[in-house]
């Protein structure tokens, strides 16, 4: 490897040092020195492939981003932003004062935490299972096998959850065979929590395990061989050298788990709201949904949606932070 | 420890991340893929873990079979069995014909297959080229452009603001409604990105040399080298076109228009019988097949897409397509 390529690969270096490689440097005086016009002419292609992902952003993130300012305005459709009073803090105070806002908030926090007990060590046993098994073509067809249902819609998965477990389904028609009735997982509030976790784990357990085994596939098989030498056992191997092998990556995901924690299946819940009620599926994304764009009150769910986005943003950084505390790489570095 | 940045960097030739290295020698007389110190299980063991890994792949199947069979199904199979077929028996393309025949499934197969060509297009094209121009620290106004896409991973501006945008910009009811906002995804920009950057500098300085443009070095070098890492990023863009409801749901009051997977929610998981007021209009819920059958095959229908494009792309999934980016 040429000490151009590992320059440039390299993160962390300050602007223009990547310019100064061994490659390049008998072309072209490092990049600190060449004046800005001159730097604007030699990157103006660069500058222009990137303009178009910048347009849609600036379009389409950003400009919502400052249209945030209907959360401090009494909007109305007919009179539009410009026109729409302002009215300083009266949505949020609202919003603080809304028993069903809180029972939302309340919701998303349950289901984020039952499914980090049920959801997130899924895929970890699952990794350590398949990295036990030892015929690759049996691995690499149960690994494509149980990657699937990533893809499907969320459609298609509550619908598939729906034909086993709803009131005509699979289940309901066997425990009818003999003389069971009313079986309905589907429209069942007690046995919700279960059910979209049971759904969560269909749908993207398989998927979640990519990231471990590729951190198990960087063991050096020279550790194991090692530990076998000095009389370790199949599950010592696993405590002492396989699991602190996945350490990192396993806290990584936990912290980013954490930083989203306001954040759960919003496709998911809003199609079986309907099903199983608000009581039990109304999270902060749903209730934005239904107290803006469905009863019209637009500036109470702007302020709702803004609050959520701005403790999801501390959430990320702050977890972030922690990742660093422990000493791990975390969601991103100084580029 | 994910080492992201290996696989890439295979020298001068196009990365190949999905050969996963033989670790374990060959030895004689033992299973060829057991290391010589490992020690084999014993049934018991063997055993537990073959049925774990079976009931797996049973419950990941199970459901896809069972619906498969069904939409075959003729209506007495299906009285017979009291819902969904697990035994075979007549089998029978009429719910097929019928869905295809030109109705409200029909027409919303054919939004969602353009919807998804025309985006998964736009944003692999769009995404590449952001890639590209974001892959050389040092360029003019690399770390501002950097930091416009990053922003966007780490606050979302909202779904009120954004639904009052595409609204301001007369895009209700519009298809593009469905693309454009969310036509760039960072994550996947980052993946091309953190690929380009993996490509060794040599082969396109050399290319520079030889008085190439970025434009040229772009397709002539770096996207051929890159085809996998651009594959597995079509393929999310594609299939979160595919799969994306709930922008339509928000954006589109004209159920006429609507995509497949809306259509799958109204009818299939909802039960409501389609009004639908499209052209050639068939009541697909009066017709000679009712219900079950016709039901699972607009799930099938939903479905068949990904299942013909994820073998294509399923091998690239591996750390140095996908990871590479997580730590860039």
């Amino acid at each position: 490897m040429s000490a151009a390529t590992t320059t440039r690969a390299a993160p962390g270096h300050g602007p223009g040092s990547a310019r100064e490689t061994a490659g390049t440097s008998g072309v072209r005086p490092p990049a600190r020195k060449v004046p800005w016009h001159a730097r604007l002419r030699r990157d103006r292609s660069l500058i222009l492939m990137t303009l178009p992902a910048v347009v849609l952003l600036a379009v389409f993130a950003y400009v919502p981003m400052a249209g945030n300012v209907v959360a401090w305005q009494d909007y109305s459709p007919y009179v539009g932003i410009l026109h729409s009073p302002f009215v300083g803090w009266w949505n949020f105070e609202r919003l603080f004062a809304n028993d069903a806002f809180w029972h939302a908030v309340g919701n998303t926090l349950l289901i984020t935490g039952f499914q980090l007990v049920f959801f997130f060590p899924v895929p970890i046993a699952l990794a350590l299972l398949l990295n036990s098994v030892m015929t690759p073509r049996i691995r690499t067809a149960i690994q494509s096998i149980v990657y699937l249902p990533h893809f499907f819609s969320w459609v298609i998965v509550v619908t598939i959850f729906q034909q086993m477990f709803g009131g005509a389904g699979f289940v309901a028609q066997r425990l009818a065979e003999h003389g069971h009735s009313g079986f309905d997982l589907m429209t069942d509030p007690d046995t919700f929590l279960l059910l979209i976790t049971a759904q969560s784990v269909w749908k993207d357990a398989g998927w979640g395990i990519i990231i471990f085994l590729a951190a198990l596939s960087t063991v050096d098989p020279a550790l194991y061989e090692a530990s076998v030498v000095d009389g370790a056992n199949r599950w010592r191997r696993m405590w002492h050298i396989t699991l602190p092998a996945m350490r990192a990556t396993i806290i990584l995901l936990l912290i980013l788990r954490l930083g989203d924690a306001l954040t759960v299946g919003f496709e998911q819940l809003i199609l079986q709201r309907g099903a199983v009620g608000a009581e039990a599926s109304e999270v902060i994304d749903t209730y934005v949904y239904y107290q803006g764009v469905v009863n019209g009150d637009w500036s109470f769910a702007a302020a709702a949606g803004l609050l959520k986005g701005v403790v999801s943003l501390a959430l990320v950084l702050g977890a972030n932070k922690l990742a660093h505390l422990f000493g791990e790489a975390g969601v991103y570095q100084k580029a | 420890m994910i080492t992201t940045t290996a696989a890439p960097s295979t020298g001068s030739l196009p990365p190949e991340p999905h050969v996963e290295p033989d670790r374990r020698p060959r030895r004689r007389r033992r299973s060829k893929h057991r290391a010589v110190w490992e020690e084999a299980p014993g049934p018991a063991g063997f055993t537990v873990k073959a049925v774990v890994l079976a009931a797996i792949v049973l419950v990941v199947l199970f459901p896809l079979y069972t619906i498969l069979l069904t939409s075959v199904s003729t209506q007495a199979d299906i009285t017979r069995s009291g819902g969904l077929v697990v035994v075979p028996g007549d089998l029978t393309l009429s719910a097929y014909r019928q869905i295809l025949s030109g109705g409200i499934v029909t027409r919303a197969a054919v939004v969602s297959v353009v919807v998804t060509a025309v985006g998964t297009l736009l944003s692999t094209v769009v995404s590449t080229l952001a890639a590209y121009g974001l892959s050389r620290p040092g360029s003019f106004g690399h770390r501002p452009l950097l930091f416009v896409l990053l922003i966007t991973m780490f606050f979302g501006a909202g779904m009120i603001p954004t639904y009052l945008l595409v609204s301001a910009l007369g895009l209700i009811d519009s298809y593009w409604a469905l693309i454009l906002p969310t036509a760039i995804s960072a994550f996947n920009v980052l993946i091309l990105r953190s690929f380009f950057m993996g490509i060794d500098s040599a082969i396109t300085d050399a290319a520079r040399i030889d008085g190439a443009g970025d434009w040229r070095i772009l397709a002539q070098i770096v996207a051929p080298m890159s085809k996998a890492a651009i594959a597995v990023v079509a393929l999310f863009y594609g299939v979160g076109y595919w799969n994306a409801f709930f922008n339509a749901m928000l954006y589109l009051n004209d159920n006429a228009k609507w995509p497949l997977q809306l259509v799958l929610r109204s009818y299939v998981l909802q039960g409501v019988t389609l009004p639908g007021s499209g052209v050639g209009q068939v009541d697909v819920a009066t017709g000679a097949v009712t219900g079950l059958p016709v039901k699972m095959a607009v799930m099938v229908l939903a479905v068949i897409p990904i299942l013909l494009v994820y073998p294509l792309v399923q091998r690239h999934f591996t750390k140095g397509v996908i990871f590479g980016a997580i730590k860039g």
